[in-house]
């Protein structure tokens, strides 16, 4: 659905030159909910502009369907842009038009007759829960409520595409929760294949089957959401993904109060992460009745990602060091991963051995 | 109060048609003008805000150029630029003293500050919002049309009588070439004449033009902001 082949953006002034994109190729499948995270700075709006060409690529090529964006001309590019709509962090909405007003912008030249597009005007605010919300102006709405606007505004065309340029940063949680089930509905509804742009992992998490990591200009990992997920191969990934399971904090909460930890002399502190059936056995008590090793849990998370649950515990094991091994061996055989921490840095964890 | 008035007033009463025409002459030479300069003025900022840097229509040569000379006529004092396009003014009108020939200087002496006007109004329009339309396919014809004249509306207006305001400060300059209206009354007769009540009169006939202005711009700035 959308290709991006090694697309490379610079931007020149007088004392020096910024790479913001630098050799990025990325392909998009039709139905894909698409996450692209990364810090800001690192390139992902400007990533996210050249796929609508509102920045033009310094080198690489776009295609969008079936067209290579790149080799349009300015008229038949601004036809191109109607197919691929685009919501903002900001909203982005015309303070002198009303909710109705906002949809209706694009279709004035639509060949719709008035009628009509009043009509299309209130199935799309009837798409996103706005329908009684016609004739108010921007400024009587929530934040959530303009994000809704954005969307119906997007989709006023019918485009297969829609991008979001950081479209619930600047909602509350409960507000982000529901645009992003709003967005899955339409991805599931109508078949629309949508790119996330965001910095929160949460948001990929949440709604995403497929993410790519930015860092830099570059796209430095990508996948499935899954595997990157349960096997991140670069450190920031990591970073990202702890963020999001809030593995990051409890960590940081266990360093900052030992007495949390009380180890002694043959405990040890070991992070498990299980991904999908190893979770319905009951592992954790079987390590006690095989091995007797006792598994103090101090932090515990399952995630659904794309309905496979994910869990990650942060625990103390205690009891005799070589039944501890064999344990830890029991566990890696049942496909847990077990990545042993030290108490002292948490922060670095000990690179997890890849299970097979 | 009546013969109160007729003793202290008795210059104005004695001239009060021409009273009435100066305030016609000064009506006409604002609105004919506000007409003219408004076409061009707007046009004139509509080219700075789309030729800037990262504007819709980036071009930095035209941008610079039009800056240039719109910061030069600004700088040149109305008084003088009355004397110095006198040529221009016969030219086009075929002289270069009376109401009508006065518009020719107050329209170029207009157009500089009300086209700067016009560009920072429309730069008041969120840059996101211009981003948007151009996602959604629209031309740099109709962003203009459609997004920075429709959202810049409410500042459009304010600038506007903030100008009509400066306007009518300019046409009274404009009666030291003949031009007439309630300038020329207040200095040629009141000030030179020493009938102060005639530039009494002339003075709060200015205000109160003024006045009306000012509240036809501030009720439009509120009935178009939303």
């Amino acid at each position: 659905m959308i290709d991006l082949e090694k697309v490379s953006v610079t931007f020149t002034n007088k004392e020096e030159t910024v790479t913001a994109v630098n050799d990025v190729s990325l392909t998009v499948e039709k139905g894909d909910i698409y996450g692209i995270v990364g810090y800001s700075g690192a390139g992902k709006s400007t990533l996210v502009r050249t796929i609508n060409l509102l920045q033009r690529p310094s080198a690489g090529k776009v295609s969008v369907g079936e067209q290579v964006l790149s080799d349009l001309g300015p008229k038949e590019l601004r036809k191109a842009r109607k197919k691929i709509g685009m919501i903002f962090q900001h909203f982005n909405l015309m303070r002198a038009r009303t909710v109705a007003g906002n949809v209706a912008y694009s279709l004035k030249d639509s060949g719709l007759s008035k009628k009509e597009i009043s009509l299309k005007v209130e199935e799309l605010l009837e798409l996103v829960g706005l329908a009684d919300k016609k004739n108010s102006y921007p400024s009587q709405l929530s934040g959530g409520q303009k994000q809704r606007v954005g969307i119906a505004r997007a989709l006023a065309n019918d485009p297969e595409v829609l991008l979001c340029d950081e479209a619930t940063s600047a909602l509350d949680p409960k507000t982000t929760a529901s645009i992003l089930k709003l967005l899955k509905r339409l991805n599931q509804k109508l078949g629309l294949t949508i790119v996330i742009i965001t910095h929160e992992m949460q948001v990929v998490k949440e709604i995403c089957n497929k993410v790519a990591v930015m860092d830099d200009g570059r796209v430095i990992e990508k996948g499935n959401l899954v595997s990157v997920f349960t096997e991140p191969k670069a450190e920031l990934t990591y970073e990202f993904i702890d963020t999001a399971t809030h593995k990051d904090q409890a960590l940081e909460k266990l360093e900052s109060h030992p007495a949390l930890l009380d180890l002694q002399a043959d405990d040890q502190l070991a992070a498990i992460t299980y991904v999908g059936d190893s979770t319905k056995a009951p592992l954790i008590a079987s390590l006690y009745a095989k091995f007797g090793v006792t598994t103090n849990i101090l932090y515990g998370n399952v995630e659904i990602l794309q309905q496979t649950p994910v869990g990650n515990l942060i625990v103390v094991f205690s009891g005799e060091s070589r039944q501890q091994d064999k344990a830890i061996a029991y566990l890696k055989s049942k496909q847990v991963k077990v990545s042993q921490l030290k108490a002292s840095r948490p922060a670095s964890i000990v690179q997890q051995e890849k299970i097979s | 109060m009546i013969r109160w008035f007729e003793s202290y007033f008795e210059n104005s009463l004695a001239i009060r048609l021409e009273i009435l025409d100066s305030i016609w002459e000064t009506l006409y030479m604002v609105g004919t003008t506000a007409l003219i300069a408004g076409v061009l003025g707007i046009a004139l900022g509509i080219v700075l805000v789309v030729t800037e840097d990262g504007g819709i229509l980036e071009n930095q040569k035209v941008y610079s150029q039009l800056e240039r000379a719109v910061n030069a006529f600004r700088s040149v004092p109305f008084i003088i630029m009355l004397a110095l396009i006198a040529p221009f003014t016969r030219l086009l009108v075929g002289t270069s003293i009376g109401t009508t020939a006065a518009i020719v200087p107050l329209v170029v002496g207009t157009v500089p500050f009300y086209s700067r006007q016009v560009q920072n109004a429309l730069l008041e329009v969120d840059r996101g919002v211009i981003e948007a339309a151009e996602s959604m396919g629209s031309s740099p014809f109709e962003i203009i049309i459609r997004v920075y004249l429709k959202e810049g509306l409410p500042s459009l207006i304010r600038v506007s009588s903030v100008t009509i305001i400066n306007l009518i400060g300019l046409t009274a300059m404009a009666g030291a070439i003949g031009a007439g209206g309630l300038g020329n009354l207040a200095i040629a007769r009141g000030y030179n004449r020493y009938q102060t009540d005639v530039t009494l009169v002339a003075t709060v006939a200015i205000l109160i033009i003024v006045f009306i202005s000012q509240v036809i711009g501030n009720y439009l700035v509120k009935k178009t902001s939303h």
